[in-house]
């Protein structure tokens, strides 16, 4: 059975160019500031499919600015975004909800609706984007994005009753419930013990694997960018300074790069 | 100066957002019943308790004034007319803006402080349409029914007061309100409190969509939905009852 999510997705904008078949996220001179304080200088990087991406950086260097344009939250200053094809600084309102439907965000504190159960937080999208009403079928959805994450029996829980870990595990889930064809991880183990830490790590993996998803983690923990990344890009002062593999930065003269792994 | 005029500009563009998407997208009936429904629920007990209140004290104190001028009879249609013409909508929309503005401004603050309005955008799920159109409808809708609630609650406070001390009959009493209020006064006052619900609503929900600041902000957004709202509530009334008197 096709996901009502994936048939939504089969009107795709102009791809760019048949060479960057591989390549699902562009991003070239990217500037963004706030007032006098410039935040993004000159970001340049490329997400390919399957491909868990981890971007490292002290707090403040602009990581979740960098995801948060790239889906239309912020506004970015010059530079250009291409997500799926799709130019995200030139999209009318119809074409950015259309590039939202395949771009998961999972957000630092989780951002459920507190004011629904963890069911009606899952079945919210699907209702109110693909205009799904058959209850059998917004269960099974539900119960099958549940049970992904490990929390089947958490269905009828408000957000209140559970724990950080809980939480994380449980927004993963009501984005995964779309079948993004990409996802954002906003620091997804702050504020986590190591176990629950390591159990989130394990998860993004998972889901890159059985989604087949790519991933943008943004994180300022080292073990959850060893864990989670395929590549690493080290964003500081507000440009990507280097990248590579883990072992590879973990190898750097830079003292900036080189305090995240000495600490 | 500067920045109250951009932020009285920026409240137009949020009404007038809120207009377009009212007639444009899909219309959330789900929702705006649900909210009508908290609307009611949140501030009937209060409304009809201050009513009731402000009927007897309103009566009570009007009396001796009549009465020195042998006047008394005109009690009832004196009452009506001040209820339903100006005490009944101010009463209401008074305490729906204590009541909702604080409501409306601290949730919406608070989910956008938490990224829940964030999140329902990238999920595609159209916040604005959800969030504030439904709000400013529920209070449009709902504060004339409320008002028309604390009319009848009020009225009956001041017939308990009439009663008590000169022994009026309930059929007489409301004759003579039947009387006096005519179809402009009830009207012009439930248009009125319209108005009010729309202005509620609006600056409620742009207090909170537009919230910063973590926590404090939060505060600040319910803190400025209240004050916001009462001050349009007094504008709008003045202006109101320059308008309805040309058709007096």
């Amino acid at each position: 059975m096709v996901h009502p999510a994936q048939q939504q997705h089969t009107r795709q904008a102009p791809k760019t160019s048949g060479s960057d078949r591989d390549r699902v996220v562009h991003i070239e001179h990217l500037k963004k500031s706030f007032g006098e304080r410039t935040i993004l200088n000159d970001v340049n990087l490329d997400l390919y499919q399957n491909e868990n991406l981890v971007i490292l950086g002290r707090s403040g260097t602009g990581k979740s600015v960098l995801i948060k344009c790239m889906v239309g939250l912020i506004p970015y200053d010059s530079g250009s975004i291409n997500v799926l094809g799709y130019d995200v600084g030139h999209l009318d309102a119809k074409t950015l909800n259309e590039l939202r439907l395949q771009v998961g965000f999972s957000f630092q504190g989780s951002a459920l609706y507190d004011s629904m159960t963890v069911r009606e937080n899952l079945e919210f999208p699907l209702r109110r984007n693909l205009g799904m009403n058959d209850q059998k079928q917004l269960n099974d959805l539900v119960h099958e994005a549940l049970d992904n994450v490990g929390l089947a029996k958490a269905a009828d829980q408000m957000p209140a009753e559970l724990s950080g870990g809980m939480k994380k595990r449980i927004g993963i889930a009501r984005t995964l419930i779309l079948k993004p064809k990409i996802m954002l991880y906003d620091e997804p183990t702050a504020g986590l013990d190591p176990i629950t830490s390591r159990e989130i790590n394990e998860l993004i993996k998972e889901v890159r694997d059985k989604y087949n998803t790519s991933s943008i983690v943004i994180t300022h923990d080292i073990s959850c960018a060893r864990e989670t990344g395929d590549r690493i890009v080290a964003l500081v002062n507000g440009y990507n300074k280097q990248e590579g593999t883990f072992d590879e930065l973990k190898q750097t003269d830079d003292p900036e790069i080189r305090a995240f792994f000495t600490y | 100066m500067r920045k109250f005029l951009l932020e009285i500009a920026a409240v137009a563009r949020f009404a007038g957002t809120t207009f377009r998407t009212m007639f444009t997208l899909s219309f959330e009936f789900r929702e705006i019943l649900r909210q009508c429904f908290f609307v009611g629920y949140r501030s009937a007990f209060l409304i009809g308790f201050t009513s009731f209140i402000a009927g007897i004290v309103f009566t009570k104190q009007s009396r001796p004034s009549l009465s020195s001028f042998g006047a008394e009879s005109w009690l009832p249609s004196l009452v009506s007319q001040a209820v339903v013409r100006s005490l009944g909508p101010l009463i209401t929309g008074l305490i729906c803006a204590g009541k909702l503005g604080s409501n409306i401004g601290a949730e919406l603050g608070s989910m956008r402080v938490s990224e829940q309005i964030d999140a329902m955008e990238v999920s595609g799920t159209r916040p604005f349409s959800y969030l504030v159109v439904t709000r400013v409808l529920a209070t449009m809708l709902m504060l004339p029914i409320l008002v028309v609630y604390a009319d009848m609650i009020a009225l009956m406070g001041s017939f308990f007061m009439t009663a008590s001390i000169n022994d009026s009959s309930f059929e007489l009493f409301f004759s003579e309100v039947s009387v006096s209020v005519t179809y402009l006064d009830i009207f012009s006052s439930l248009i009125k409190s319209a108005i009010f619900g729309l202005a509620i609503g609006l600056v409620s929900c742009y207090a909170g969509y537009n919230t910063s600041g973590g926590t404090t902000g939060v505060g600040k957004a319910a803190n400025t939905a209240v004050v916001a709202s009462m001050i349009t509530i007094f504008v709008v009334d003045l202006v109101t009852l320059q308008f309805i008197n040309l058709f007096r």
